[in-house]
């Protein structure tokens, strides 16, 4: 088929075209090759807009987060407020009011103050509750404690609400902004950086949610799926490399690699339901389970790539080690293994990358859930950092879009990170023979 | 209680190892024969002998102790306890019976139940010292063997590699059993709800309402499975992310191929690599954030109405995620092509454009097809974008205007939430998986016997 396809040869050939018509087919050939020039040049200028687009967006609108507004205000703790003895009885919703009313002035009808304690967080009872019980010898003075801003305040800092938008389609009221304006006239208002957002767990509310829980769960997620893959699959690539015959069976496990290393990824979490938690009775929503299904599904990449590790290996050091005697399995542990490590590490990095960045197998496992601390170990319910991008996103309250791109800023340099050590083991490690 | 047996075990292991290696230092070589293997060898297979078996039992053991110890609980319950429960109503007596022996009461249990969770407890403990028991006479027997075997011509080595080529057949073998698993277990469940809804109204039914009572006094629709307007959906999607990346995957390629310099090519190729590295999550959010709405404001601004979630977002944004693959595949094919054809077109006087188009690609097209058809599979299977920015709703329609729904949306809205396992609702996903599962296989196969069928051509 090559031959006949060569371009410009028969009817050039055959009748010689005057000059003038010579000249014009050139133009023309050399106008579509312009043309194709300036259509890749497209396509990739296309290809990267968009991954610009996508990385705009994402940090855009993730920046935000990384600050929280914070509200500095004094808890009065007075002995008919709180009763050092009993602190699980004390009001402390009644303190937080106390608090703000302490700043702007006690305001009248009860309707007021729920407006008013609308402008700091809901968990503030919980934060000063806290501060409180550590420390009891406040009891009878009063406490300072910077709480964090509710969503809606948080985002009239940072200038996402707009105050020039009609009352009744903004999400804080008049009254409310002219008590954070007052807040803000008094110096209590400040915005540092967010800490919250990496040691606080899943919560309800955008402002106290955090991801602490779910970088916790993926780390127990690529801990056990590290554990069973990296071994598993060396052994098996070790194998096939090495020792296999070339027969129909190992042509069929090769196939079989090729073949799961394609399969989409929710079948692998169809499998972990089924078989896993079904039949073997792993706990739902756990790191154990979520992470058996990506060991599964990152295996294929750790033995393709441990096999292309093993193969770059030229065979006179195969041949060297084993004319001075050493046995097959010498000659590949003592020096085919080390030699090929700096390649599998890559490999393995590179599948642990994908592990960390998937989602799908593991909301059929269940790691979609709420749950509102890190998990203790490989048995509790846990999310994980895709899955909390994933509920965040499906969350309505305006402050999640924020987190959520935060969120994405996080995994994204978590993977970044991975890559990163990926290349440098590449390039520096890395023989080339 | 698994935890610290698995420890004893590695503890031990490694110590038989130690134990083993000290004895074979100190064998003396007797009558002129050399001790057969290194110390070391003997201390391994010491090793080997005290945590395979052990490990083996121990992972059984995990894998299906709660099963018998439920059975033993099942038929230990009296009479008086089970009579008329479904298998729903067993599972939720069982799992009752499970939170009053971990101590957590929700309401005030009946006797039977304490009695049973009582029991339970006690069954647990058994199980724990039966395996204690086992994993110690297990770790014993196999270091004693291993002690008894050591002497001069003993052929530690030889043992040591035999078994371990048999853990690398093993893990070898993983590969065949994780897909055999697959299959089966998708199987096992799909025929399970082919036998509630039949085969030729799930294939051919045009109707997709899969939201059927859970409980008898719920108020909900019969249900129907009728999954071709899911499957349309499925291949709308996947046409539109096609559309969209594979003339910028091929052009990209052919640029990369014939005209960008060295320097441009070693920038673009780790760019697209970072987009194939995006999680899919991501893209996912991307498309609902920003891609969605601007396509309906540009359609609003020509005065179309679009649905907010419709099939040209979701298949659109699935396109960039595609373009790398197509890109980096249709790389490959075309620098696959021998040099010689390609200096031979250039020598005739082609411009490079002519050389890419009329030598070039067709000789790489089996490559490039190849990488296609890989694609249109991972546009089958994706998940995270669609379920985020494709609809809920199955609706026949073949307008990339309208919302549709996909077979893994499908997959994920039928099984995250509480699953109860013998619904049809429930086994309708793996039903969906199964489709799934044979459609990729086959568009894989395909394409991988391509792209290898193309490679061994020039090589």
């Amino acid at each position: 088929m090559t031959e006949s396809t060569i371009p410009g040869t028969g009817a050039a050939v055959a009748a010689r075209p005057s000059s003038q018509a010579a000249a014009a087919l050139r133009k023309r050939r050399y106008a579509a090759d312009t043309r194709l020039r300036v259509a890749g040049l497209t396509a990739i200028l296309a290809a990267v807009g968009m991954l610009g687009l996508l990385l705009w967006t994402i940090v855009s609108q993730g920046l935000p987060a990384f600050t929280q507004t914070h509200v500095r205000l004094d808890f009065p703790l007075s002995a008919e407020l709180v009763d050092p003895a009993d602190l699980e009885a004390t009001n402390w919703r009644a303190v937080v009011t106390g608090g703000l009313n302490a700043a702007l002035g006690e305001t009248a009808s009860p309707a007021q103050q729920r407006l008013l304690s609308q402008i700091i967080t809901n968990n503030a009872q919980f934060i000063v509750r806290d501060a409180v019980r550590a420390n009891p010898s406040l009891v009878g003075s009063s406490i300072t404690l910077s709480v964090p801003a509710a969503d809606p305040f948080d985002g009239l800092n940072k200038g996402q609400v707009l105050r020039d938008v009609p009352e009744a389609n903004r999400r804080v009221s008049d009254a409310q902004i002219a008590w954070f304006d007052q807040l803000s006239a008094q110096g209590r208002v400040t915005a540092p950086f967010n800490w919250g957002l990496f040691f606080n767990a899943d919560s309800r509310f955008p402002e106290m949610a955090g991801l602490a829980g779910a970088i916790t769960g993926s780390f127990y997620l690529l801990l056990v799926c590290f554990l069973i893959s990296f071994p598993v699959g060396i052994a098996s690539a070790i194998y096939l490399e090495e020792f296999a015959p070339k027969n129909r069976w190992t042509d069929l496990i090769e196939v079989n690699i090729n073949n799961l290393a394609a399969m989409p990824s929710i079948v692998y979490g169809l499998l972990g339901l089924a078989v896993f938690i079904q039949i073997f009775g792993a706990p739902r929503s756990a790191p154990l389970s979520g992470g058996l299904v990506l060991s599964l599904m990152v295996l294929p990449t750790i033995i393709i790539s441990t096999r292309a590790a093993l193969k770059a290996i030229p065979p006179s050091i195969r041949e060297a080690a084993l004319g001075m005697g050493a046995s097959k399995h010498q000659v590949v542990m003592q020096h085919v293994l080390p030699l090929a490590m700096p390649g599998i590490l890559t490999g393995t990095i590179i599948g642990m990358a994908q592990a960390l960045g998937e989602t799908a197998p593991l909301l059929l496992i269940g790691m979609n859930a709420f749950v509102t601390s890190p998990p203790g170990g490989i048995l509790d319910a846990s999310t994980s950092l895709p899955t909390q991008i994933f509920i965040w996103a499906d969350s309505p309250e305006r402050g999640f879009v924020s987190r959520t791109s935060a969120a994405i800023m996080v995994l994204l340099g978590f993977l970044l990170f991975m890559n990163a050590i990926a290349i440098y083991l590449r390039s520096k490690l890395e023989r080339r023979w | 209680m698994a935890g610290y047996l698995f420890l004893a075990i590695v503890v031990l292991a490694t110590a038989a190892y130690f134990v083993g290696t000290m004895s074979g230092r100190r064998l003396v070589p007797a009558g002129g024969e050399k001790v057969h293997s290194l110390p070391g060898y003997h201390g391994l297979l010491g090793a080997f002998a005290v945590f395979i078996p052990a490990a083996i039992v121990l992972l059984l053991w995990l894998a299906f102790q709660s099963r018998i110890v439920d059975i033993f609980l099942v038929n230990s319950l009296p009479s008086t306890l089970i009579e008329g429960r479904g298998t729903g109503q067993m599972s939720l007596l069982l799992s009752e019976i499970r939170n009053v022996a971990a101590g957590v009461v929700f309401s005030e249990p009946v006797p039977d139940v304490v009695a049973a969770a009582e029991r339970l407890k006690s069954f647990r403990e058994v199980s724990e010292w039966i395996i204690a028991a086992l994993v110690a006479v297990l770790m014993l027997g196999g270091f004693l063997w291993v002690r008894s075997q050591i002497a001069v011509r003993f052929r530690a080595r030889n043992a040591v590699e035999r078994v371990l080529s048999g853990v690398m057949v093993a893990c070898a073998g993983l590969a065949i059993l994780i897909t055999l698993a697959i299959f089966f277990s998708l199987l096992y469940e799909a025929i399970r709800f082919f036998s509630v809804v039949p085969p030729l109204e799930f294939f051919f039914g045009l109707r997709w309402e899969p939201q059927i009572a859970i409980r008898a006094d719920q108020v909900a629709g019969a249900g129907a499975f009728g999954a071709i307007p899911v499957f349309v959906g499925t291949f709308l999607v996947a046409a539109v992310a096609m559309a969209v990346a594979t003339p910028i995957g091929l052009f990209t390629a052919i640029y990369l191929v014939e005209y960008s310099s060295d320097r441009f090519r070693s920038i673009i190729k780790p760019t697209l690599e970072i987009l194939a590295g995006v999680p899919t999550v991501v893209y996912g959010f991307f498309a609902v954030l920003t891609v969605a709405p601007a396509i309906r404001e540009a359609g609003g601004l020509i005065g179309i109405v679009m649905s907010p979630n419709s099939a040209l977002a979701a298949g659109l944004v699935m396109g960039i995620m595609l373009i790398p693959i197509i890109a980096s595949l249709s790389d490959d094919a075309l620098r696959a092509v021998p040099r010689t054809m390609r200096d031979g077109s250039l020598a005739m006087g082609a411009t490079p454009g002519e050389t890419v188009m009329k030598v070039l690609v067709p000789a790489a097209i089996p490559g490039i097809m190849g990488g296609v058809l890989l694609a249109t599979s991972i546009a089958i299977g994706e998940t995270m974008i669609v379920a985020m920015a494709a609809g809920l709703i199955a609706s026949l329609t073949i307008n990339p205007l309208d919302s549709v729904t996909t077979v893994t949306v499908q997959i994920i809205t039928l099984l995250t939430g509480d699953t109860e396992f013998d619904s049809p609702k429930t086994l309708a996903a793996f039903g969906l998986g199964l489709v799934l599962f044979l459609m990729t296989l086959i568009l894989n196969v395909i394409a991988l016997t391509i792209v290898k069928r193309f490679r061994e051509q020039y090589d």
